[in-house]
Order: C-alpha cells, then structure tokens, then sequence
C-alpha cells in the first residue's frame, strides 16, 4: 500500500516536473529576443531618424522641440518601451543619406516621410513596418495658369526634390498620357520654392502631405492651387534593418496601438478615466489590465495606456498636424478602415 | 640583410606599398562582407539598366528609356560643359583684374581690390545662389519674353536661340568642327621654308560655308501656351553656375596674375620702357610672357578647385554628375557605394588629364635652365 503510494507519487512528480520544465520551455520561447530593443533599453534612449524639416511630419518648433507626425511616432515609441516620450534623441536625415544612417546602425529606426518600396524592401535590405501615411504624388501650380488637371501641364516646368522616386512618377506619368513634363531638380526645398516663387518653374511637386505643407510656406499660398489627382501611391512609413524582426514587430504594433486607440475611442484626454472604468474586455486588454500582450512584444505590459497617455491616438496626431487648423489636408486615405480609409489595425488577440 | 642605404630604402618603400595594398585589401573586403550581411551586392550591373528619368539640360540627345550609363554620360558632360566656360571666363576675368590691381588709375586700382576682396571672403555656395535668384528675379515670365533681334528670346526660363538643324545626319558640322579645330595646327605647318601662317584662315572660312551649306532648316523659337517651344534653352540654372564659378575663381587667378607680374625683375619693364615701348605692348609683349612661367603652376591649382566646385550646381538645379548621378541615380538604383566610387573616379580622372595638360604647358613655357 504505502509503496503503492509512493509509486503514484514518484509518477505524480515526475509528470509535475515535466510540465515544469514543459512550461519553463514555454516561457523560454515568448522571452524576446531584439539587440535593438536590448541596445535602446540599456542606452535609456531611442535614436530616431525624421525628416530635416518639413511640416506635418517633422519640424522643430519656435522652442526648438521636435513636433510631427513622425515625431509622434518617435515618442510613442519611446513611451512604450522606455515609459518616458521624452527619450528619444532625433536626427535629421536628408533624403540622400537617410537609409545608409538607417543601415549603418546610427539609428534604430527611420521615421521620415518615406515611402515604402520594392527595391528598399529587398535590394536595400531594409524593413519597412507600417505606413503611417498614405498619400500619392501631388502637385501644386500657379493659379494664373488656369490648369485644373495634371493632364494638362504639357510643356510645363515643375520643381521636383532630387533624391525621391517623384521623378520616376513624373516620367512614367507623362509616357503613360503621352505628355512631357520638364523638371527642375533641387537638392533642397528652400530653393526649390523660391525657384517656383520667382517663376523658374509652374509648379511643384511632391508628397501629398508635402505639398499641402509647401503651400502654406509660399509667400502668397492663394496663388497656389492644388490639383486633384494623385498621380502614383506613395505610402509613407517607417523603417528598420531587417535581421531584427522583433524590433520591426515592436514598431508595427506601435502603430497599430495608435490606430487601436481612434478605433476604441480612447484619447490622451479621457485614457485615465477608461482605464479606471472600463469593463469592455477588448479595453481592457489594450490598456494592460487583462492578457500579457506587452510581454509578448518585449515591452511592459501597459505599453499602450503610456503611448496613448503621452502622445494620443493617431486621430488626434492627424488633427493637430494636417487638420483644418494646420495644413488642412482632408484625412482621405488615412482616415480609419471604418470610414472608408486605409488605417486598419489588426486585432489585439 | 641589405647594408647599402640606397637599397635599404628601396626594400623600405615596398614593404610600405605592400602594407598599403594590404590595408586597401582589407577595407574592401570589408566593405563586402558589410554589404553581404545587409543583403546588398557589390556591382556595377545597374549602369545597363533604364533609368526611367528625365534630365532637364542635356547636351546629347536623352530620353527616359536610356540607362544609367548615358545618364553618367550626359551629366558628365553637362559638368564638362560648366566647367571649361568657368575656366575660359574666370581665366580672362581674372587676367583683367590682375592688371587693373597694378593700374597707376587709383580708382581703377582700388575697384579691382574691393572686387577681390569681397568675393574671395564670402563662400562660393552663397555666391552661386545669389547669381541664381538674381539672375531669376531680373528676368520676365515667358508671355513677357524680351524680344532679341535674330529670333531669340529670353526670359526667366532661360535664353533662346535658333536651332539649327544640319542635313546629312551631321556630316557637314563635323567636317566644320574639324575645320576649326585644325585651324591653328595649319598655322604652325611649314613648307620647306615658308609658314603657311595666314592662309591658315582659309579654313574657317571653308567651315563657315561648309556650315551653311549643311543646314537644312532653321528653327526658331516660338510662344506657344505658356511656354517658349522649339530652339535651344539655355538655363538660367548653366548661367548662374557658370557666374559663381569663374567670378570666385578670377578673384583668386587676380591675385595670382598681380604677384606673377609683379615678380617678373622690375629691369625688364624698364629695359622695354627705354626701348620706347609703349605701356600696353611692354605689358603684352615683354612682362606677361614672363609672368605666365610664374602663374602657370598655381593657375593649375585654381582650375582643379573650378573643376570640382562645378558640383555645388547641385544647390542650383543644374543637372551636373554630382545632383544626376550621387543623387537620383544613387537613389533609384540604390547603390550608394557604387555611385559613390565612380563620381570619385570621374572627377579624379578629370582633374589628373587636366593637371597633365597644364604640366605640359608648364614645361613647353618653362625656362630652360643649362
């Protein structure tokens, strides 16, 4: 009998230990591995490369503190995985240098209105995590010129920055409608606008958010006018060195936690009130009181609540940067899955 | 081991060359394996693939099917191009100013000063700027073209001039172009003992006729919507480039045209006065062909300095090889490496023929001391 006993208990803790080391094994595989994430942890600081300077997505204040869409996207990034917005050291990078900064290891991420490609993806050898902005090739004439569609800037001149895949759409556009569009290209926007200014050129060209952005910077913006069409995609978003794939994971779902925030309703206004009250699993579980999803993404747990709390869902960045009472672009495109736009996230389970 | 000190010196520098070999070995291969790791590859494949973009000033023919290749082509020339009008304008430019600096006029003296002065002190990419804008703002927009006499126009946009359209694919402006080119070779020939000198002349006059016999149609330019159509633009962006660079560098040759005449033996200048010499032929004459042994070297050293200046037309939309090729082509094809290396290599080939030239000249003008 008693050895029966025992025998059952040997068995018992034998089957213990196995799920012990069974479950260990578990918890081994869901431990992230990330040198980016372990390099910015122990630096205390992320090192983020945006845009020298153009508004909307990233420009120094009269302050001389960063602001932007993409600056947003800096902070929140901080915010989740060093709790502080304010960790982020920011490095301007000019279209030309922006990827060898990126693939060089100077910074950890590349948040710099750029659009996302083939070649960057596989030649390039970079990573390209979410678009944070979608928006297609624009351009932007003298009103004098009574043009209202781009078909009709035959023969014209416009501004372009070198550097981009802008004159690639112009080229392939013109062939496509069988016009030609003579370009100009400068090296910096300064100079391109005050080209357009002084009548070197018709028009400029860029970005959609870009030009909306340049418009306002003209001397006159009402002798500018913005033409409908948008020539190509240009789907703008961030990048990472591929070899990482948590990091580019990380950066994902920083994006997707901004989205998630606009489809909840959660702002950085009411996020503390929801988070004492909220009974809605779905809540609950983005802001860390349910679930482990921060572990599973290497960050703490409550990584959304300290996005949203310090910088707000990506509704609010969009408002503060492009709307009526900044560069007043229609939200388009970038408006969220349920109204008709392209911002969708993917759920949180 | 090696005892004589001639020798020893020998071994010395190879093993200085082979550890120099070794370090380039090393550098390049890691360079490789970098790329490796990034999953990028090392090749000049691309330059056969199409490029798919437009170049806004091109002096032979372009279109967006062309590879790369030629976009190096036409962007090398384009930097060739500014670069030989800089050195022809900032040569003669600066020889002006050098002299009028010596002038006994003291206003002419002190103007020619204040022109060094404020140009050599204030940086080149700030220069060529305000030539672009200034360049810029005084001209009209293209409905409010000033009209010149003989078809031309010009405007913001820039000048226009007649084309002149040649039959026969060419062949009579090559023949043309040879005809000038031999001109001054013909000069020098000599038949037994009789110069051919003058008749010499003949030959451009035959280019002028073979020119005119050549061309099958003139077009000119013309406003059509709102834009000038048909003839040949030259930019405002090759103007103001073409300003800033030979302004800069006539400030410099000034100088070097002043010390060089004035370290020409004060003798010389008064061994030619006494001969009764007038002012203008014992400058031209008697100090200048002295001077040009003691500019010649340091004239090297500016034209160089022009040369690889010509790359701030970038700043200025001037679509020369450093805006073309480092910077779109660097972008599209994405190979920063690659690009990289050959603008290096193009400017280093550039500047070492010109640098050969100018040594060439150097010896054939030097003093030949016994």
């Amino acid at each position: 009998m008693i050895r029966q006993v025992a025998k059952a208990f040997t068995c018992l803790a034998a089957l213990a230990g196995l799920f012990a080391l069974g479950s260990g094994g578990a918890l081994a595989q869901n431990e992230v591995k990330s040198p980016t994430l372990d390099a910015v942890k122990k630096r205390g600081q992320l090192i983020c490369g945006v845009d020298t300077g153009i508004p909307g997505f990233a420009f120094q204040d009269s302050a001389g503190k960063w602001q932007g869409l993409d600056v947003a996207y800096c902070r929140a990034l901080a915010a989740a995985v060093l709790g502080d917005p304010e960790k982020v050291k920011y490095v301007g990078t000019t279209s030309k240098v922006r990827f060898s900064v990126l693939q060089s290891g100077e910074i950890d991420v590349l948040i710099r209105d750029s659009t996302h490609t083939l070649t960057r993806n596989t030649e390039l050898g970079l990573a390209e995590p979410a678009v944070n902005f979608f928006t297609g090739e624009s351009f932007m004439v003298r009103k004098a010129l009574n043009v209202a569609h781009v078909k009709e800037l035959n023969g014209a001149t416009i501004c372009v920055l070198t550097g981009t895949t802008l004159e690639l759409n112009i080229a392939d556009f013109g062939r496509a409608n069988n016009i030609k569009i003579n370009t100009l290209l400068f090296e910096k926007p300064e100079e391109a606008f005050a080209a357009a200014e002084a009548g070197r050129c018709d028009g400029y060209t860029d970005d959609g958010g870009s030009v909306a952005a340049s418009r306002s910077a003209m001397k006159n913006p009402a002798d500018w006018v913005i033409l409908p069409e948008l020539i190509s995609r240009e789907f703008l978003g961030s990048y990472t060195r591929q070899g990482d794939e948590r990091w580019s994971i990380l950066v994902k779902w920083v994006h997707y936690a901004m989205l998630e925030g606009e489809v909840l309703g959660i702002t950085k206004a009411n996020v503390d009130q929801i988070k004492g009250e909220t009974k809605d699993p779905e809540t609950r579980g983005f802001l860390g009181l349910e679930g482990n999803f921060g572990k599973f993404l290497g960050v703490d747990n409550d990584w959304c609540y300290k996005i949203i709390k310090s910088v707000g869902n990506y509704g609010e960045n969009y408002e503060m940067y492009f709307g009526p009472n900044a560069l007043a672009l229609p939200r388009g495109w970038n408006e969220l899955y349920t109204k008709g736009g392209l911002q969708a996230p993917l759920p949180w389970r | 081991m090696v005892r004589r000190p001639s020798r020893r010196a020998y071994v010395g520098q190879w093993i200085f060359l082979l550890a120099v070999i070794a370090g380039a070995g090393l550098l390049l291969r890691m360079l490789a394996e970098n790329l490796a790791l990034r999953n990028m590859h090392f090749g000049f494949g691309f330059l056969a693939s199409p490029a798919h973009f437009d170049i806004p000033f091109h002096l032979i023919s372009w279109s967006i099917f062309d590879n790369y290749g030629r976009a190096l082509l036409v962007s090398l020339l384009n930097t060739l191009l500014v670069s030989a009008m800089g050195i022809v304008a900032a040569t003669l430019l600066g020889l002006t100013v050098g002299i009028m600096r010596l002038s006994v006029n003291w206003l002419i003296r002190n103007l020619a000063l204040v022109f060094i002065e404020s140009v050599r002190n204030t940086p080149q990419l700030v220069q060529i700027i305000f030539w672009y804008f200034a360049v810029l703002q005084a001209l009209p927009p293209p409905r409010g073209s000033i009209v010149i006499p003989g078809g031309l126009f010009l405007n913001v946009r820039g000048l226009y001039v007649p084309d002149v359209i040649m039959s026969e694919g060419g062949l009579f402006a090559w023949l043309a172009a040879i005809a000038l080119v031999a001109t001054p070779f013909a000069w020098r020939l000599k038949f037994g003992a009789k110069r051919v000198g003058p008749w010499a002349l003949l030959l451009p006059i035959c280019a002028a006729g073979l020119l005119a016999a050549g061309t099958e149609r003139i077009e000119f330019p013309k406003l059509t919507g709102f834009n000038i159509t048909g003839g040949t633009q030259v930019p405002p962006e090759l103007v103001a480039l073409w300003a800033g660079l030979s302004i800069y560098s006539s400030a410099f040759i000034a100088e070097i045209v002043r010390s060089a005449i004035e370290a020409v033996p004060k003798g010389q200048h008064e061994a030619a006065q006494s001969m009764g010499l007038r002012r203008a032929p014992v400058l031209f004459l008697i100090v200048l062909p002295q001077a040009i042994r003691i500019m010649v070297p340091q004239l090297t050293s500016q034209y160089l300095n022009l040369i690889k200046s010509s790359t701030l037309g970038a700043a200025v939309a001037y679509p020369e090889i450093f805006q073309i090729f480092a910077g779109t082509v660097m972008n599209q094809a994405n190979k920063e490496v690659e690009t990289i290396i050959i603008v290096m290599a193009v400017f280093l080939a550039i500047n070492l023929l010109a640098s050969a030239f100018m040594n060439w000249y150097n010896e054939r003008v030097a003093l030949v001391e016994r």
